[in-house]
Order: C-alpha cells, then sequence, then structure tokens
C-alpha cells in the first residue's frame, strides 16, 4: 500500500476510500452486465436443470422441482448416449487431433520458407477462419452437395458420385469444422516456432540429428506448453461449436452428428422440454468448467 | 573420389528436404482454396451451379439484386445495429472496469480477474437455454435491445482482460505528469489515457464488433420477428429452407456478409502488433 501511495504525488494523491469508490463506479457497468446476463443465466441453470419446465403440455403451467429425474432420463436416454459419443468423436478428430496436427504440420513447413509464398498459404488457410460459422456452413453445403465440386471431380477422375453428407456426415462435419478452425493452432504455433532458438536446432545438426529427430527430440518438446494451452483452447471452442453442425446437417441424417449442444437445442426448443434441456447444457456448462480451470491452470497467470 | 561419390545423394536429399514442403504446403493451400474458391466465383456467375466452375458470363447482378432488396437490406442493418452497439458498450465497459483494475490496489482485484478468466473460457451455448428461459420470464425476448445487452456481458470477459493488459502496458509516469500539471482524473483519462489506449481500445471493439457480427447462435435463439433478425441468420434461412436457391445470389449474400470480418481482421492486425509499443515513454 505504501509502495503505491508513495508513487503518487503528495498533492494528488487521492485518499484510499475515494479511490475504492472510484473503482467501484468504473467497474459497475461491467458488474452489472455479467451479473444479469452472465452469471444469473449461469446460476439458474443449476435450478432449471432440476425442474420438469416445458414450453406446451401440462407442465408449462406448473412447473415443478424433479429432483434428478432429468439426470436419472439422461441415463436411459439411448439419444443421450449417442450425442455424448458424437460429441466425443467430433472434439478428438476435429479438435484434439484435426486442427492441431494440420495447423502444426502447416506452421512447422511454412518456418523459414519463402516470405510471399507463407504469406499467400496463411492467408487462405485464415481465410476459412475469418469467414463467419454460417459461410463456412454453407461453402461446405455447397462443396459436399450432390452436384458440388467434390462429386464433380470424383465423376471427373471416373467415379459414381458421393451424398457425402448422408453417407459419411460425422467425416463431413469434422472436415468442414478443421478447415474452419486450423487457422488459429497454425497461428498459435506459427508464434511459437518462431520462439524456438535457432542455434538449438543447428547444434543438434551439427551433432548429426535427422530431421524427424530434431522434430521429435527437439521442436515439439519446445513448443510443448503452446501444444498443451492450445489443446485446451480448441477444445474449449469446439465443445460449443453448434452453427456449424447445425447448418451443414442438422443433427442428421437420424442423429448421426447429434453433438450434445445439437441435442440440448432440439430438447429445449424442438420438444420444448426447458428442463431437460437445461440439464444437457448443464453437462456442457460443467465439461467447459473442468476445461476452463484447466485453462486457467495451464497459464499459470500472474495477476 | 569416396567423398565425391557421398555428396551426391546428400545434395538430392537436400533438394528433396527444400522442394517437398513447398509441393505439400501446395497441396494443403489448394484443399483449404477450393470450397472458398467456388463462393467467389458463383457470386459473379448469374447461371452458378453448386460446383466450382469460371463463370460463363462475369456479372455483378448477384450482387445488385442482393443490395436491392430491402429484406437483405435491414437484415444487414440488424447485424450492423446487433454489432455496432455491442461493440461500443463493450468498449465502454470494459475500458471504463480496467482503470481501476490496473492502477488501483484492490482488494478482490485477484478473485474477479480469476472470475474473468474463468469466464473467458465458458462456452456461451452452454447457458443459451437458461438465457432464453430469463429473457422469457423477464419478458426481454425477441428484443434488440436485450439482445446487445446479452452479447455485451458474453463479451466482456475476455474484452476486460485484454482491456487491462492494454491499460498496464500505459506508462503510470504520464498521468503523473498531468496530476502534477493540475488536471484531473477525468481529463487525465480523456486526454492522456484514452488516446496512449486506443489500439487497445480498437483491438477490443474490433474482436467485439467481429464476434457478434459472425454470431448465429444467439440472435437464432433470442429473436423471433423476421424483421429483427440480422443477416447471419437469414443466410441460413435461404439455404436451411431448402426451397428452389439461386446460389449465385446467396453466394453474394454470403461474400458481403464476409466482407467487413475480413476487413476488420486486416485492420485489426495493424494495431494487434502495435499494441504493446509503448515501452519508450518508460525511459524518459
Amino acid at each position: 500500500m505504501e509502495a503505491i501511495n508513495s508513487r503518487f504525488p503528495k498533492a494528488k494523491r487521492k485518499g484510499n476510500g475515494s479511490e475504492q469508490w472510484r473503482a467501484a463506479l468504473f467497474l459497475s457497468p461491467s458488474w452489472l452486465l455479467l451479473l444479469l446476463f452472465f452469471f444469473v443465466p449461469a446460476v439458474l441453470t443449476f435450478y432449471f436443470a432440476f425442474t420438469n419446465m416445458a414450453l406446451t403440455g401440462a407442465a408449462a403451467a406448473n412447473t415443478q422441482f424433479v429432483g434428478f429425474q432429468n439426470f436419472t432420463n439422461m441415463f436411459q436416454d439411448a439419444t443421450f448416449r449417442t450425442s455424448v459419443g458424437n460429441t466425443i468423436v467430433f472434439l478428438i478428430f476435429s479438435a484434439v487431433v484435426g486442427q492441431q496436427v494440420m495447423g502444426f504440420l502447416i506452421a512447422f513447413l511454412m518456418n523459414g520458407r519463402n516470405r510471399v509464398f507463407r504469406s499467400v498459404v496463411g492467408s487462405i488457410v485464415i481465410s476459412g477462419w475469418v469467414a463467419p460459422e454460417v459461410v463456412c456452413a454453407f461453402v461446405w453445403f455447397a462443396f459436399l452437395n450432390d452436384t458440388g465440386t467434390a462429386n464433380a471431380f470424383i465423376q471427373g477422375i471416373g467415379f459414381e458420385p458421393i451424398a457425402w453428407l448422408y453417407t459419411f456426415p460425422m467425416v463431413s462435419v469434422i472436415v468442414a469444422n478443421v478447415w474452419h478452425g486450423t487457422a488459429f493452432s497454425m497461428m498459435v504455433f506459427q508464434a511459437a516456432l518462431g520462439d524456438v532458438p535457432k542455434e538449438v536446432e543447428e547444434a543438434a545438426m551439427i551433432d548429426g540429428a535427422s530431421a524427424w529427430q530434431r522434430l521429435i527430440r527437439i521442436t515439439i518438446p519446445m513448443i510443448s506448453g503452446s501444444v498443451v494451452t492450445n489443446m485446451v483452447l480448441v477444445t474449449l471452442q469446439t465443445l460449443g461449436s453448434f452453427t456449424l453442425i447445425y447448418a451443414l446437417t442438422g443433427g442428421g441424417p437420424g442423429n448421426a452428428t447429434e453433438t450434445l449442444p445439437i441435442y440440448m437445442y432440439h430438447q429445449a426448443f424442438v420438444n420444448y422440454q426447458l428442463g431437460y434441456g437445461t440439464a444437457i447444457s448443464l453437462v456442457l456448462l460443467l465439461i467447459g468448467i473442468v476445461a476452463s480451470l484447466l485453462y486457467m491452470k495451464l497459464l499459470k497467470v500472474k495477476l | 573420389m569416396s567423398s565425391n561419390v557421398r555428396k551426391r545423394p546428400r545434395m538430392n536429399r537436400f533438394m528433396v528436404g527444400r522442394v517437398l514442403p513447398y509441393i505439400i504446403l501446395s497441396f494443403i493451400a489448394l484443399l483449404f482454396l477450393l470450397p472458398m474458391l467456388w463462393l467467389v466465383l458463383a457470386s459473379f456467375d448469374g447461371a452458378a451451379t453448386l460446383a466450382l466452375k469460371v463463370p460463363d458470363e462475369v456479372t455483378l447482378s448477384n450482387y445488385t439484386s442482393t443490395l436491392a432488396s430491402s429484406d437483405n437490406q435491414r437484415s444487414f442493418g440488424n447485424g450492423l445495429l446487433l454489432a455496432l452497439g455491442q461493440a461500443l458498450l463493450v468498449v465502454a465497459a470494459a475500458g471504463l472496469a480496467s482503470y481501476p483494475l490496473s492502477r488501483y490496489q484492490l482488494r478482490y482485484k485477484r478473485p474477479f480477474m480469476y472470475v474473468i478468466l474463468f469466464a473467458t473460457g465458458l462456452p456461451i451455448t452452454a447457458v443459451m437455454v437458461p438465457v432464453y428461459q430469463f429473457f422469457l420470464y423477464m419478458q426481454i425476448q425477441d428484443s434488440l435491445f436485450f439482445t446487445i445487452l446479452f452479447l455485451a456481458a458474453s463479451a466482456l470477459p475476455y474484452s476486460i482482460w485484454m482491456m487491462k493488459n492494454f491499460m498496464d502496458s500505459v506508462p503510470l509516469e504520464l498521468e503523473e505528469a498531468a496530476w502534477v500539471d493540475g488536471a484531473s482524473i477525468w481529463t487525465t483519462l480523456r486526454l492522456v489515457v484514452a488516446p496512449l489506449m486506443l489500439p487497445g481500445i480498437f483491438t477490443v471493439g474490433i474482436f467485439a464488433f467481429a464476434g457478434s457480427w459472425g454470431n448465429f447462435l444467439v440472435p437464432f435463439i433470442l429473436l423471433q420477428s423476421p424483421q429483427k433478425l440480422p443477416a447471419a441468420v437469414t443466410i441460413y434461412q435461404y439455404f436451411g429452407q431448402n426451397g428452389i436457391v439461386q446460389y449465385g445470389k446467396l453466394a453474394a449474400f454470403s461474400i458481403i456478409y464476409t466482407i467487413p470480418a475480413v476487413a476488420l481482421y486486416v485492420f485489426g492486425q495493424r494495431f494487434m502488433s502495435q499494441g504493446f509499443s509503448f515501452g519508450g515513454a518508460n525511459k524518459g
């Protein structure tokens, strides 16, 4: 306290009391917005998840506290289990493997190449990231359509066209999401690789380490911090991913691409089971809370 | 002699090592480019199909008819209102909040910043159902104004975090100099701190604007009246409703909708690289 106060010129030093008041005043708009529209809904999740709230039917007029019924229903609900499985597959192949590996591959290969070439490739990859998610969905809807570019190419080399979104729905949404999200990982890894000192790699090269050995033994361990942080961030982003899947397949065909956010939406806004929908979003929120705490721990922020 | 023989394969491997990354990267770039290239070409094609093809005749008619439609104008207007309103609100609230968080010793600063960082990670999707219930209960659903407030609240955690970091990098010495010269706190904020914070203000504003301009889920759930829907939801309705779609027009709509996001990204790059470069003032 003394140290801070002594940095202010005596004449202009405001009393600590008025400083506290001014702080409260400056923080109040943020507090108010966050409280009303962020924390209240988050807390309400915990309440609504234990009710039978619905938009139609008997439960609509008379919302009751039903204890853990939503959750016991959940475990018997085959669609819920499918959507958990879909979410895990989508997370692993689109976020953890797809975007990270693709992002690293591009960043690694770009390291030290021609500048113009690098910025052209970078811009192309980033264009899929900057474009709003709905546009990405439309672009992939066209690309994978029966009469789309992918099939035009396949027919061009003499194969039968494939109804991608029906035959390989999960693969389709994963590819689309990797296309959309890779740029983020690419940029994280570009920054990380830029910080790896050249001397270390050169020393290993002189010692006769092959390119592969240098990659596995030196480069990847040196950027492991970025890899883990990026993994948590990408997981968090992908966990809440709704728009791309919803606009591309709507969770179908059947429920082949029904992830937790899509199932939550269907239960709450199509079947009007708000209580059950909230219980599903609570599951989503809890996974998010764990990942978010992990992220904070990894960042090791000093405040 | 023997050293000569050995050198040759080594040279070859060296050449392969040099050229191969370019080949692989070009191939990846092509795969990334193809879907987007269709969108661009189709938007200039009067008879666009879903497959990639060079237009027989390049035309701007898709753009002119898209822009001439009053429905489309309104949906772009709604999107602009949501994004701009939210960005201004976020910049004002986060800017004010960042000052005491950066400059004062507050007992609750550490927990507050932890909560902010924690909230940054939470997926907004997970709170949308209770948010809708809350809006329904308060009878504020289908309102552009309250949708702006919610969008602002959801962008605040990372905005406050970024803004505080920017504020930390503005040297205290300049403010102290202004105080010595007799300026009040408010004058100092307005004339000394705000101009130095411009890169931060722009970065946070751009982030916030781009976030809500591209947001589909929030307006999709909180707004119902067709005349209130922003461009993000309109596009979805055009191609989601499986009617006869004029793909060229929808492509033009998508490009017009994407341009602000791209422009802001390019513009924002400038500020982000300049963001933390006022170190020089420290040494004066």
